[in-house]
């Protein structure tokens, strides 16, 4: 027990039901209040980047998925498009819209688990992360017809896709996209007005706008602080210029701001998915210059990144000219929204804490790598 | 008013609860080991090798070219060439995998040893109830579990055996072709020499 104006030492974690996995937060306590927070993170590190430097390109690809692995289809687009730059190979039409579906269905159920377990932590036990669940399961039943994996994906190639989609595919995924708005809409009934909800997110968490710029955070969490940076918008990578995007902004950056954002960006992920199952053109699948086996793209470097769910995934490549990358080094969007939690923390109740973990949606196999 | 919030969310939860009642759409649970889901066509669980006919040691599609060995991102295939030849479904000689082990605990389904085999010999299994009480021994595989008939291969992925069997008697039909049109030149070439042969040069 502390005595008076005594400070407290409490290890959260490593095996904490809050913190997502095995991450452990070192918080000093006066009181309730967090005055200092440290976090640890290293306890899933699989020595990711050095074994795809002795693994040939392609053997790369079923590791990324891995990373972060709710969202192993906009892994795997950020991977090969740092190889498509390095090795110059073009990607047909019908492949770059397969990509934008597979990408928009990703960002859809991995913002549904997140609010889901958000709502968990802030002691809505169950009811809301089993519905979130419950539609998650729908579209993780279309990456099955598709990849044939429900999570490891491993669906994306050098220059294209694996597989074609398979026959009644389009209609299947047409009416998850229709569906989806009244899960939302459901969702937003059952917990938006909540006053309980409202006293513990408001104001809580607060991340001011330089500062979210400064520490480099990306996603969600950024534009929840009010900045409109969306690299669907600002790279217009693949396909994206076709598409009308609306980039929903907070104002605040609280933990209110970052739940409101994933729900707002849901319903325009909605949107894009429905015009792309719409435009789908036939067509080949894969650029027919690129190969499987033997892959050996000439000398040079090449930095891919695309706006995954999490934020700023990109893949930083170098070749040497061998089949395996001289260097390959992951920018994981989780990490580096995570260096800024004591910010975050400091002056907050401790159970505050958690629900600010929460918010800032760390998957830890891509924290750790 | 305070609570109204809650409310409204409470008439959400328990529209939940009485719709899973009436609404399939509502009520999703699968009681898994007495119902089960349909089967999907694409889904892949771990490799199996895939032979022709009725016994596997004679129509094995495998000619242990080791290239998915060689491209195994988690390295979990062993595979040791044979000494001798046999006939492949071609009736050409080619080698066979005298071991043929696959470590199903490191094996990630990655599927890449399927997609670089030229010889349609490797294929994804939808077997997922795999457990065993031996951790080491139970789940490291060899070729005479890993062989299954190609029938077998046509009822878990009906389109895509369809679409290899019509590849492979595509290829099997070349050959033939190939083999007819040489033995006709060779005939033809014979018979050119032997009527070219008798040509009297005083």
């Amino acid at each position: 027990m502390a005595a008076e104006g005594e400070l407290l030492e409490v290890a959260m974690g490593p095996q904490h039901p809050s913190t997502h996995g095995v991450f452990r937060m070192d918080v000093v306590l006066d009181g309730e209040r967090v005055v200092k927070l440290k976090p640890v993170f290293g306890y899933l590190h699989r020595n990711h980047e050095k074994i795809a430097e002795s693994t040939t390109y392609l053997g790369s690809m079923p590791y990324t998925d891995r990373l972060d692995y709710f969202c192993s289809l906009t892994n795997n687009w950020a991977y090969a498009l740092a190889v498509e730059k390095l090795a110059g190979l073009q990607v047909p039409e019908r492949a770059e819209y397969i990509r934008v579906i597979t990408a928009e269905l990703t960002r859809l159920q991995n913002h549904c688990c997140l609010i889901g377990f958000l709502l968990q932590d802030m002691g809505a036990l169950g009811t809301p992360l089993m519905y979130a669940f419950r539609e998650r399961e729908k579209i993780l039943d279309l990456f099955e017809a598709l990849t044939g994996a429900r999570m490891m994906c491993n669906y994306m190639r050098f220059g294209g896709c694996r597989v074609d989609l398979p026959e009644g595919w389009v209609q299947e995924a047409k009416q998850v996209a229709d569906e989806f708005p009244r899960f939302l809409d459901e969702f937003e009934r059952l917990l938006r007005e909540n006053e309980i909800l409202m006293a513990r997110t408001q104001g809580i968490g607060t991340l001011p706008k330089e500062l979210a710029v400064n520490a480099g955070v990306t996603g969600p969490m950024l534009r929840a602080s009010g900045v409109n940076y969306d690299i669907r918008k600002v790279d217009r990578y693949g396909i994206y210029d076709r598409f009308d995007l609306k980039v929903p902004l907070g104002d605040h950056g609280d933990v209110f701001d970052r739940y409101m954002i994933r729900v707002l960006e849901m319903r325009e992920s909605v949107k894009i998915l429905q015009r792309a199952l719409n435009d789908l053109p036939p067509g080949p699948i894969i650029d027919p210059k690129a190969k499987l086996r033997g892959f050996r793209p000439k000398p040079g470097e090449a930095y891919g990144r695309i706006e995954a769910p999490k934020g700023e995934l990109g893949f930083y490549l170098i070749s040497g000219g061998s089949p395996n990358p001289y260097r390959y080094r992951v920018r994981p969007p989780s990490l580096i929204n995570l260096t800024i939690l004591e910010d975050m923390c400091l002056g907050q109740l401790v159970a505050d804490a958690v629900i600010i973990l929460g918010s800032v949606d760390i998957v830890l196999g891509e924290v750790d790598r | 008013m305070l609570g109204e919030g809650i409310i409204k969310g409470m008439t959400e939860t328990a529209r939940n609860f009485l719709g899973s009642y009436v609404s399939k759409h509502r009520l999703v649970t699968v009681q898994y080991p007495e119902e089960r889901l349909p089967p999907k066509e694409a889904a892949r669980q771990f490799p199996f090798l895939v032979y022709d006919g009725d016994d596997w040691r004679k129509g094995l599609r495998c000619v242990a070219c080791q290239i998915c060995e060689k491209e195994c991102p988690p390295q979990c295939i062993y595979i040791r060439k044979s000494k001798d030849k046999k006939p492949d479904y071609l009736g050409k000689a080619q080698l066979y995998p005298a071991v043929f082990d696959i470590d199903y605990s490191v094996c990630m389904s990655c599927q890449i040893c399927v997609e670089v085999c030229p010889f349609d010999a490797i294929k994804m299994d939808t077997e997922y109830e795999l457990s065993t009480d031996n951790r080491f021994e139970g789940l490291l595989v060899h070729v005479d579990q890993l062989a299954k008939s190609n029938e077998y291969y046509r009822r878990i992925h009906p389109v895509e055996a369809a679409e290899t069997d019509g590849r492979l008697a595509g290829q099997k039909a070349r050959a033939e072709a190939k083999t007819k049109a040489d033995a006709e030149a060779k005939v033809k070439a014979a018979a050119t020499l032997n009527s070219a042969a008798p040509t009297p040069t005083p």
